[in-house]
């Protein structure tokens, strides 16, 4: 069996070679701001950092004379579909024949095909926070234009009629006068550069009416070969002459590796090189599997003395109420309106609720893994990775070797999950530290259990809610205090952008504890919503009003996002009497600027304490929505994984070390508990696009926690809801 | 010491340590990376190829249990994507990140192999060990319906 040459074969790769080799043809180099005309293959050595130098030039498209058109995407492919989605602005605009594009994956050189970052603030290449779509949507429309304008440019000259009489359909310049029409591929065999080609104004871009791609089905493009096993992830790239590699890391982070039996571990079979590195001891063989015999016989003795020593995660999170009710003041503030204090004071009536959440895990299928090799000088080298940060990747490299970013070239691979795990670099640069070290090319693969045992957690908090409501029971008053490590963690979703009430205070109590904690779909979110939509409902339950009603006299004054509850509700038939021992529970939620409602049908074991979910109605107010079967599929995913979460996912810490260490005692959703239906109503929308790769997910806790206690009267407020801890809180 | 197996039709002789995990074997040393590594202990179903027809996790597998017998990997089981769960899971639109779907397609087939028309019941006690993280069970299972449906159509 031959094993292919990943570098020429495998990995979706811009080799400068390629494409002077590839047929005649035209490319068309569009910046974000501006747009300057060149081959294809001098722009792909200016992102090599050889030729060319300046800013703000891209190349986002090429024709060939066959007619194929091949789209750079710029975003990680990591399953949400952006991959396609970004490829069918161009498209559209363009006005492309869909059969005949290719999608490949662009250069990193956030410069060039970076999307406008936050404020304003340069350019980047990152895919987080469901961003992608909503960030390039008006740059790539854009670029998608001016594309055809330098299509219709061409014929005009070549035909020697004014550029207005000419008109597109998908893969051709028509003229409609003189009943002549040209293909693309044609065009391309022909065309010339053109110096200056003008901003198209966005007047002149498509009308939704009159979108042929967005909006419409097509299929993704990356699912092919995903069926196949011929997908490639950077698991499955392999370089000549590399060295595996595998790496003991310290079970509390911030120890060292103080000694170990170096010699017992290098007398191995197959065992090449032993490197200590700050926070492990990473081994390096010519065979995988002899790395595993390897690491199961190294002995460490670590460092002591890490803050993290001291955290057991269950005790520390009861203690956290003493800081709630201590009346601590300085707390890092999130809005605050009217005089919530004051408000509260003077309420007719006061409600308080606690709600707790333990630490979840980011279980992407894909372990981590990346294959760097450093060159023989030390002072560049070459990345495959699945990386949700690029650029990122490539800054924390050329930082570990001392030298310039662009001497290093990343090769995006896609994500075998990412979920915002892959936003970290850290098994990026323990790569490449290795192969710093032995100067060939390293393949690190972290085990399952590695990925528990260093992994980077959405931390566990805890939340108390305080209201007051008036005479008539309107909420006039609102306190949200969070509890926890890892601030901005913590913070997303805390706000309610979409209920009127006048009187608010919203804030973090802040600690750190030294542990790992990273980014996780939908960041806060799954908490803060969970404990907002619960008290709501609480609220509603205590004042004898109905959920639903309760939360439309609180959104009254966004009609928006009323539409969306109001939709939901609809699709369940909220107020029918449910399926006997079903009960339903509603929730709402925005993020990354899209709004989602959903009610779902829960059961109830009581022997056991086991939740079932049945059926999950849901609605999505997302703007314009690009790929509508791909948002529903990214609402099925969120809903299940923010299901998954809410049901049965908990890492726990003792002495600072995770005790969860694989599936077997972390449990994920499985087909089984999957609910039977998901239904989800897009609901129609002319405003520009947001994020919807994790709007499903904020508002699973509240809705499950609401149905359970109206099924009953069982008050969830410890996520997860695990069959221990709803037996537990049936019982007290 | 050598060991000699089928492999997705052709005969394959090799010299691995025999504990050795058939996964890392067929990835590694023969480059058919179809087959994924999730989890290392047949927890997961990445890794799901067949035996002799059957449904195995090449994780816990030692190659040595191989030996004499019949391995097919998502790479062996058609040749153009033309297995009928491959065209329903194009069809359904199914795989998102896509990791563990060799190892759904793989354990799918199985069931179709042994249940040319599975209820729905039946299909999720078949595929319960194999995770998705992104949550495209439903999916998953409308496409073991619709390549079902066309496996009894002929």
């Amino acid at each position: 069996m031959k094993k292919p040459d990943i570098l020429d074969n495998h990995t979706p790769r811009l080799s400068r070679r390629r494409f002077i080799a590839g047929t005649g043809g035209f490319t068309f180099m569009i910046s974000i701001g501006g747009l300057i005309n060149g081959n294809w293959a001098s722009a792909n050595e200016d992102s090599e950092g050889s030729k060319n130098k300046g800013s703000n030039i891209t190349v986002w498209v090429k024709i060939d004379s066959e007619g194929t058109i091949t789209i750079l995407n710029p975003s990680a492919e990591m399953g949400q579909g952006s991959m396609t989605a970004l490829a069918v602005l161009i498209a559209e605009e363009m006005d492309a024949d869909w059969s005949k594009v290719k999608v490949e994956h662009s250069p990193i050189d956030p410069k060039i095909y970076g999307r406008p970052g936050w404020g304003g603030r340069g350019y980047h290449m990152i895919t987080v926070g469901s961003f992608t779509v909503s960030g390039y949507f008006k740059p790539l429309r854009q670029a998608g234009a001016q594309a055809r304008y330098v299509l219709l440019k061409n014929v005009s000259m070549k035909w020697k009629i004014p550029l207005t009489e000419l008109k597109t359909e998908p893969g051709m310049v028509i003229h409609s006068a003189s009943n002549r029409k040209i293909s693309y591929g044609e065009i391309a065999s022909f065309a010339e550069t053109i110096k200056e080609i003008p901003e198209i104004p966005e007047k002149s871009l498509k009308k939704p009416g009159e979108f042929r791609l967005i909006g419409k089905y097509v299929p993704r493009v990356d699912i092919p070969e995903k069926v196949d096993g011929s997908a490639i992830y950077s698991m499955d790239v392999n370089v000549p002459d590399m060295l595996y590699a595998t790496i003991l890391r310290t079970p509390v982070n911030g120890n060292q590796p103080e000694s170990f039996n170096e010699k017992e571990i290098k007398s191995m079979q197959g065992i090449q090189k032993i490197v200590r590195l700050k926070h492990g001891v990473g081994i390096l063989g010519k065979r995988y599997e002899n790395l595993i015999s390897a690491k199961r016989r190294l002995k460490v003795k670590w460092s002591k003395g890490s803050p993290a020593e001291m955290f057991d995660s269950e005790k520390i999170l009861e203690g956290y109420k003493n800081i709630v009710g201590s009346g601590k003041k300085g707390g890092h503030v999130l809005n605050q309106q009217g005089d919530a204090d004051a408000a509260i004071q003077n309420a007719h009536r006061i409600y308080s609720s606690d709600y707790f959440s333990d630490h979840v895990y980011h279980a992407q299928m894909e372990p981590l893994n990346a294959i760097v090799s450093v060159n023989p000088a030390g002072d560049g080298a070459e990345i495959w990775a699945g990386t949700q940060s690029p650029s990122g990747a490539i800054k924390a490299v050329a930082k570990l070797l001392g030298t310039n970013p662009r001497k290093i070239k990343l090769h995006p691979c896609f994500l075998g999950g990412g979920f915002g795990r892959r936003s970290m670099s850290d098994y990026i640069v323990e790569a490449a530290e290795l192969s710093k070290t032995v100067r060939k090319p390293v393949k690190l693969i972290w085990s399952r259990e590695d990925d528990f045992q260093y992994g980077a957690f959405r931390p566990m908090c805890l939340q108390r809610l305080v209201a007051g409501l008036d005479a008539d029971g309107k909420l006039i008053a609102w306190k949200h205090s969070i509890v926890g490590d890892g601030r901005r963690l913590l913070s997303s979703g805390a706000k309610i952008p979409f209920y009127d009430i006048p009187n608010q205070h919203i804030e973090i109590l802040g600690l750190s504890h030294g542990v790992r904690l990273k980014h996780w779909r939908a960041v806060g979110h799954g908490f803060t919503k969970f404990a907002i939509e619960s008290f709501i409902d609480e609220i509603a339950e205590a004042e004898g009003v109905d959920s639903y009603q309760f939360h439309r006299q609180v959104m009254h004054n966004s009609p928006r996002a009323l539409k969306v509850l109001e939709t939901a509700a609809d699709m369940a038939g909220w107020g029918r009497k449910p399926p006997d021992g079903h009960a339903f529970g509603i929730s709402f939620a925005e993020r990354s600027g899209s709004l989602a409602a959903g009610v779902v049908e829960v059961s109830l074991e009581k022997s056991s304490g086991k939740i079932k979910v049945h059926r999950i109605w849901s609605s999505l107010d997302a703007g314009i929505v690009v790929q509508p079967d791909n948002a529903v599929a990214q609402m099925e995913s969120a809903i299940i994984y923010g299901l998954s979460s809410v049901l049965s996912e908990r890492i726990t810490f003792k002495d600072g070390k995770v005790q969860q260490s694989n599936f077997h005692d972390y449990h994920v959703m499985r087909i089984s508990d999957a609910p039977e239906e998901i239904h989800v109503k897009i609901i129609d929308s002319n405003e520009s696009p947001s994020g919807i790769g994790e709007t499903g997910l904020p508002i699973t806790g509240g809705a499950v926690a609401n149905a359970v206690a109206a099924l009953s009267g069982t008050r969830l407020r410890h996520l997860p809801f695990t069959p221990d801890q709803v037996k537990k809180v049936m019982k007290s | 010491m050598s060991i000699e197996f089928e492999l997705n039709g052709s005969k394959t002789k090799l010299n691995p340590q025999p504990e050795t995990a058939l996964l890392w074997v067929l990835r590694e040393h023969l480059n058919l990376t179809g087959t994924k590594f999730g989890c290392g202990s047949g927890l997961c179903g990445a890794c799901t190829v067949h035996l002799d027809g059957q449904p195995i996790r090449a994780c816990i597998t030692p190659v040595s249990a191989v030996a004499g017998k019949s391995v097919t990997t998502i790479e062996g089981l058609s040749k153009n994507r033309s297995h009928p769960l491959q065209k329903a899971w194009v069809e359904a639109q199914v795989p998102q990140c896509g990791y563990c779907q060799s190892g759904q397609i793989m354990q799918a087939a199985a069931l179709l192999e042994s249940n040319k028309n599975p209820s729905r019941d039946e299909i999720v006690a078949y595929m319960n060990g194999n995770i998705c993280r992104c949550g495209t069970y439903l999916r998953i299972i409308r496409a073991i319906k619709i390549a079902s449906a066309k496996v009894n159509e002929g």
